[in-house]
């Protein structure tokens, strides 16, 4: 179920004074099961691409290829797509409407036409994900707390049983706790479902916990693609597009600069431990 | 600068006809004093009443029980509410839905205006806040055009122009990007340092209060811990049990230590861990 | 790029009449209107095409700007003609088709009549696109101040227009992305019959409504903190003050209004109707 972007183009409001280029001959393939990060600072066009990828956004030029069928192809159906590629918009709790969690969560899989009795098994699945038990379900949603709130939204697109889950800052405003807990649960929906995410970020600290890959974009171009300790050695180039390192990067400088002799490619606290455990063991020798 | 003794504030629910159907506690019984000056940041998990309590030094909010005091006077005196919210400005979390005005200038305008000043000095305190926060150049355009971060701090001029002794800010950067994030805490700080204003900040991007003077954290409505960002961080399991968080250079050698290695307790930032670590690795 | 949409089409350029006070600008539209229907025949309209002419050019806005409001009333337009076409009795048949038939009186008014439409829309399109929409809610707020004594509301209606201006396009904006966020979860917003796509607005209608009453609490705390208490003891940043410039345009606004009854009056006097 690869998605596969072929010098995807998108132009805004072609031919007017208000012409934007969002993005710029995008070429990517996302394998199967991946956990990606997505970042750029506001306005790179990052959230442009990750609509493309769902067909909200239809591309000006180029292709884009669903397990090697093309989403603009005649016989595709976006609607299928849509079901396939779940796509959580940022502050997803603002869409919520319904009278009862329950309800909410089965509007997804309601409209792709299953019966009454499937949605709510499918909603209960989702809302188990996302870490939500049976007494929430007859629950007005506007009654929760802003992180139960977050969950039952992404628990509506996870309804849709999709293959490929993108999520647009799922952690933005959230409490240090509640940000971990949905990145958790976004980890292991990842690791044991094999669902492909694609993570939409600011925080490099959480990108380089979490994440296989990292494409970073400007000015609607892929200007990095690597995993994140590849990605992060460009910290230097990350910082002149807006965009930083995570601080354990910075760490990890600051000791090689003071001459030690450690591996500056550490990102997360884990490796950064393991990386001056180890040199300052080493010394000791 | 502002005071409070035994605050306590209940949510009430009230039902179809009016009765109380159920409270909810939302500040119990704080008690904390504020110093001119200082640069205070207040800590605690969504829920925990720290909101609420920045409510009540604005007088949005008065007491359930207890007493808040804004330079001397109680938030309860209705005939000082106006005095009190002029002294004690705040800055809400969301960008959009604080600005009023259709211009820039206009809306820093619109506390001045409130208040009764003459034309001639609602422009020059325009002007005066607008370079404080470093939006002059922006005066002329539409608030809707501008970033998260640019819209924060036209908010925090629209209340510099009001010449608060005090401003609270409610989790200003709750939604914005982390340049936003940065623009709008180095103002804040640069307000503090070079106009001796109080800043209380509410916030849970713990990086943000490193360089306060002083943190209260908040759990359940009670202020739970406080004291220097050295005394607050150095109990880092503490802290996650509050369902809170410490910087990454703090949790880095939290996780040393735990692997042996004898680091001193309270390191805040990156520098003071690499110079530590070198000491360390001299003296082996 | 939906905010992008300004309300009211304000077109920024340096000319006398955007330099106007929008009271001035908020009084000639009105007495404009008023000389359209105190008009009387060729006299009245040709003086009143002058005048629609010169201000437009005074304004620097370029005629297709003025034209834009005219497609929205495109329908409106045809239908009135085509009712004054037919339905009016006159003297003189001018031609028959079945029980179709336009006489003379009829082919006038429904001239006269479109005329009338199109110099209203095209007058009023001046003030809106030479005025900002602050000026005009300021410029109406000082107009109406009057009915403060009779305790009409007139600040707090200034105030919630020009509210209104500045989340129309936040609303708009919000609306595209709760569409898209539906559209994601497999929403339907364009299929169906009327019923069908009314209920499919549900999901869009309700996160909408929530939202705009949160902004609403929000904004209300907002304008609180900052001392908001209505319009008593309130001073201006910007207040208003009448230039030479507006005293003479009010002076040529009413000359132009006595000139259009003058000629209103002599034709009916001296039977000189044109037409």
């Amino acid at each position: 179920m690869s998605i596969k972007i072929k010098d995807v183009n998108y132009i805004y409001a072609e031919g007017t004074a208000y012409e934007i280029h969002a993005l710029k001959d995008v070429n990517l393939e996302i394998p199967d099961g991946q956990f990606v990060g997505l970042i750029g600072h506001t306005g790179s066009g990052k959230s442009t691409l990750v609509q493309h990828l769902n067909g909200l956004i239809r591309a000006t030029g180029g292709r884009i290829y669903y397990d090697d069928r093309d989403i603009y192809g005649e016989n595709f159906s976006m609607k299928e797509l849509r079901s396939q590629v779940g796509l959580v918009f940022q502050y997803p709790e603002h869409q919520l409407f319904e009278v009862d969690v329950l309800t909410d969560v089965c509007f997804g899989p309601k409209n792709l036409g299953y019966t009454r009795e499937e949605a709510e098994q499918k909603a209960r699945e989702a809302l188990r994900m996302v870490g939500l038990g049976e007494e929430y379900e007859k629950r007005s949603p506007f009654e929760l707390s802003g992180g139960q709130k977050r969950r039952v939204a992404i628990a509506g697109v996870l309804a849709m049983e999709p293959r490929v889950l993108i999520l647009d800052e799922p952690t933005a405003g959230l409490d240090p706790r509640g940000r971990d807990e949905i990145l958790d649960q976004i980890e292991l929906l990842q690791k044991e479902r094999g669902i492909t995410v694609v993570l939409v970020s600011h925080s490099m600290e959480d990108v380089a916990r979490y994440v296989d890959r990292i494409i970073v974009m400007n000015h609607g171009e892929v200007r990095f693609d690597g995993t994140p300790r590849e990605v992060f050695r460009h910290y230097r180039e990350l910082e002149e597009i807006g965009l930083a390192a995570p601080q354990m990067t910075y760490l990890m400088q600051g000791l090689k600069e003071k001459g030690a002799d450690v591996d500056t490619d550490a990102t997360t606290i884990e490796e950064a431990a393991d990386a001056i455990v180890h040199w300052l063991k080493n010394g000791q020798e | 600068m502002i005071r409070t003794e035994e605050l306590t504030f209940d949510y009430e629910r009230l039902d179809e006809e009016g009765n109380i159907e159920s409270k909810k506690r939302a500040v119990d019984h704080v008690n904390l004093h504020i110093r001119p000056g200082k640069f205070i940041a207040i800590l605690g998990h969504n829920g925990s009443g720290k909101s609420t309590l920045a409510k009540h030094i604005n007088a949005i909010l008065t007491p359930t029980e207890g007493t808040l005091w804004v330079d001397g006077m109680d938030t309860k005196d209705d005939g000082k509410l106006w005095s009190i919210r002029q002294d004690a400005g705040m800055v809400f979390q969301n960008p959009d839905n604080q600005i009023i005005g259709t211009v820039v200038e206009e809306d820093v305008g619109f506390g001045p205006e409130n208040l009764g000043v003459p034309t001639d000095e609602i422009w020059t305190r325009v002007e005066e806040s607008l370079s404080a926060v470093g939006m002059l150049k922006y005066r002329h355009h539409s608030p809707n055009k501008l970033s998260g971060g640019q819209k924060q701090r036209v908010a925090i001029a629209g209340v510099m122009a009001m010449h608060p002794r005090c401003i609270v800010l409610d989790e200003p950067t709750a939604m914005l990007d982390p340049n936003g994030r940065k623009s709008v805490i180095r103002t804040a700080q640069k307000l503090n340092r070079e106009e001796g204003i109080t800043i209380i900040l509410i916030t849970h991007y713990m990086e943000e209060v490193v360089e306060a003077d002083h943190i209260f954290v908040m759990d359940s409505g009670k202020v739970v811990m406080e004291g220097s960002p050295r005394e607050v961080f150095s109990q880092v399991e503490e802290l996650k049990r509050l369902r809170l968080d410490v910087p990454q250079a703090t949790l880095l050698a939290f996780e040393l230590r735990k692997r042996g290695i004898a680091l001193p307790n309270g390191i805040l930032n990156n520098e003071e861990l690499v110079d530590e670590l070198c000491q360390l690795k001299s003296k082996m | 790029m939906i905010r992008d949409i300004t309300l009211g089409q304000y077109y920024p350029a340096r000319s006398v009449i955007h330099q106007l006070d929008p009271r001035v600008k908020l009084v000639t539209t009105m007495i404009f209107i008023v000389s359209l229907f105190v008009a009387k025949g060729v006299t009245g309209y040709a003086i009143a095409t002058v005048f629609l002419i010169t201000v437009i050019r005074m304004s620097k806005v370029p005629f297709r700007f003025m034209t834009k409001g005219l497609k929205a009333i495109l329908m409106i337009l045809m239908l009135t003609v085509v009712f004054n076409l037919f339905l009016i009795d006159g003297d003189y048949e001018l031609w028959r088709f079945g029980f179709l038939r336009i006489t003379d009186k009829g082919l006038k008014t429904a001239v006269f009549m479109a005329v009338r439409l199109v110099y209203l829309i095209l007058g009023s399109s001046i003030m809106t696109l030479t005025t900002t929409p602050n000026d005009l809610t300021d410029g109406l707020e000082r107009l109406l101040g009057p009915f403060k004594k009779i305790h009409v509301p007139v600040h707090e209606i200034a105030m919630m227009m020009s509210i209104a201006l500045r989340f129309i396009p936040i609303l708009l904006e919000e609306t595209d992305k709760i569409m898209k966020a539906q559209i994601a979860r497999g929403a339907d917003f364009e299929t169906g019959n009327l019923i069908q796509k009314a209920k499919a607005m549900v999901p869009l209608l309700v996160p909408l409504f929530i939202s705009a009453f949160r902004r609403a609490n929000d904004l209300a705390m907002a304008m609180e903190a900052r001392c908001y208490h209505g319009g008593d003891g309130r001073t201006k940043m910007k207040p208003l003050h009448y230039e030479r410039r507006d005293r003479i345009a009010y002076a040529v606004v009413w000359s132009y209004l006595l000139l259009m009854i003058g000629a209103g009056w002599a034709a009916s006097f001296y039977g000189i109707m044109l037409l």
